[in-house]
């Protein structure tokens, strides 16, 4: 099994400049707990249990002479030399990174070797730190958060909002099975979009309907799924696109009051069996397809009046 | 009426108030929320027992300025906060949904 998931060669542009960029001694842990030649395997015993640790340089000066791991303490006990200093048993053939040396050389050292930690030398041959897989997993993870906030940040800067002006724009939402929490995140946006547009009240009205039916739909009764709206001069079109389980029954489910929800979502005011059949009627244009793979459901609605809208606002 | 008016009805207690200047013109009553979203008309107080973050986005998206909860149920933190990010003002009773209606509907002249 690889230790650290991630290959150095063929991962993604981000990654491989992050695991090149960032070196050993940007990752490794440098409040180093040592020992010395004289020191019994007890002590360093004693030294691991305080100091939560599984393996302890050993040290003359600043060099690295040996390392004591957790193994080294078992067999000890084992075989009854516990009490003996431990410069006769420790492990003296070790394998060191370099400071320098990129991050991608320590993925490729616990995969290549059985070892849960490294020492790390500097160029003068001083032992400066420890490094751990899970101080690489650690850092990689922060580093690939930030990494994806600037592509997300460039992404919006590249395709900047054009407001008052409704125009060929896709936005896509991500909802999460049962977030409650954020639920109607997403209708507000597609609402406040039109606003800006300068779409009539009852239109946005008629859109709010339907992309908020549909979000909860997604919240409520899916695995979870996407709101995508598309935008152009004549109309705006939602579509809920969700990951299962499917709609058994689809006549059934467009029926006003049928409803398959429990009654922890009855509570919340939701699963009343008017979801479907409001879009439905709100929407200029609608049509849903379902499986066990996933339910789609998209609702046009044109973003010019209606004669009876017209009448109803004058 | 003004949302601010809200408040000199006997029993109604202010949660937040949020932009109180908005007119209200009409009222809705109900707990279904799908059935709030597809029957409210603009500038309508929604009369509730449903205390929870979700009505925010209702009434948010339905341009409702303000919510009266009944029964004496009280609003958790993440609504209240929704509500003042929503300009939505909330008030609560321990009146029933029909009570606070009537009351209302008093106030509105309806």
């Amino acid at each position: 099994m690889q230790e650290i998931p991630i290959s150095t060669y063929s991962s993604p542009t981000v990654v491989l400049d992050l695991i090149y960029r960032l070196k050993v001694k940007d990752v490794m842990y440098k409040d180093l707990v040592c020992a010395n030649m004289d020191s019994t395997l007890r002590e360093i015993q004693h030294l691991m249990k305080s100091k939560k640790i599984t393996g302890v340089p050993i040290v003359q000066g600043k060099r690295l002479i040996g390392l004591v791991s957790m193994d080294d303490i078992i067999q000890a006990l084992d075989k009854g030399y516990i009490e003996e200093p431990c410069k006769a048993y420790m492990s003296r053939n070790i394998i060191v990174l370099e400071d320098d040396m990129p991050i991608s050389f320590a993925i490729n050292y616990f995969d290549k070797f059985s070892f849960h930690r490294f020492p790390v030398l500097n160029r003068e041959k001083e032992l400066i730190g420890m490094i751990t897989s899970r101080d690489i997993t650690a850092t990689l993870l922060v580093e690939i958060n930030r990494e994806i906030e600037l592509l997300e940040k460039a992404q919006a800067k590249n395709n900047p909002p054009q407001l008052n002006n409704i125009n060929g724009e896709i936005h896509s939402y991500n909802i999460i099975k049962h977030d409650f929490e954020n639920a109607g995140y997403a209708s507000t946006q597609i609402k406040k979009k039109l606003k800006t547009g300068g779409v009539a009240t009852p239109i946005i009205r008629r859109a709010a309907i339907a992309s908020y039916e549909m979000e909860m739909n997604i919240v409520v009764h899916s695995n979870g799924g996407q709101l995508i709206a598309t935008y152009t001069p004549e109309k705006v079109i939602i579509s809920a696109q969700d990951r299962g389980p499917g709609i058994k029954d689809l006549e059934k489910a467009l029926t006003p009051g049928w409803t398959t929800a429990n009654d922890w979502i009855r509570s919340l005011g939701f699963g009343a069996g008017m979801g479907l059949p409001n879009v439905k009627n709100v929407s200029d244009d609608f049509s849903i397809t379902s499986g066990p793979k996933g339910t789609t459901v998209t609702c046009t609605i044109n973003l010019h009046k209606k004669d009876e809208e017209k009448i109803n606002e004058s | 009426m003004k949302v601010s008016d809200l408040v000199k009805i006997e029993g109604f207690k202010t949660v937040t108030l949020n932009d109180d200047t908005q007119i209200i013109k009409n009222a809705y009553t109900g707990d279904l929320l799908s059935d709030v979203i597809a029957n409210v008309g603009e500038d309508s107080v929604l009369i509730t027992v449903q205390a929870h973050k979700n009505t925010i986005a209702v009434c948010s998206l339905s341009s409702m300025p303000a919510i009266i909860i009944c029964n004496g149920r009280s609003c958790p933190d993440d609504m209240i906060k929704a509500a003042a990010e929503n300009d939505i003002s909330i008030f609560t009773t321990d009146d029933t949904q029909f009570g606070a209606s009537v009351k209302i509907a008093k106030a509105l002249n309806l």
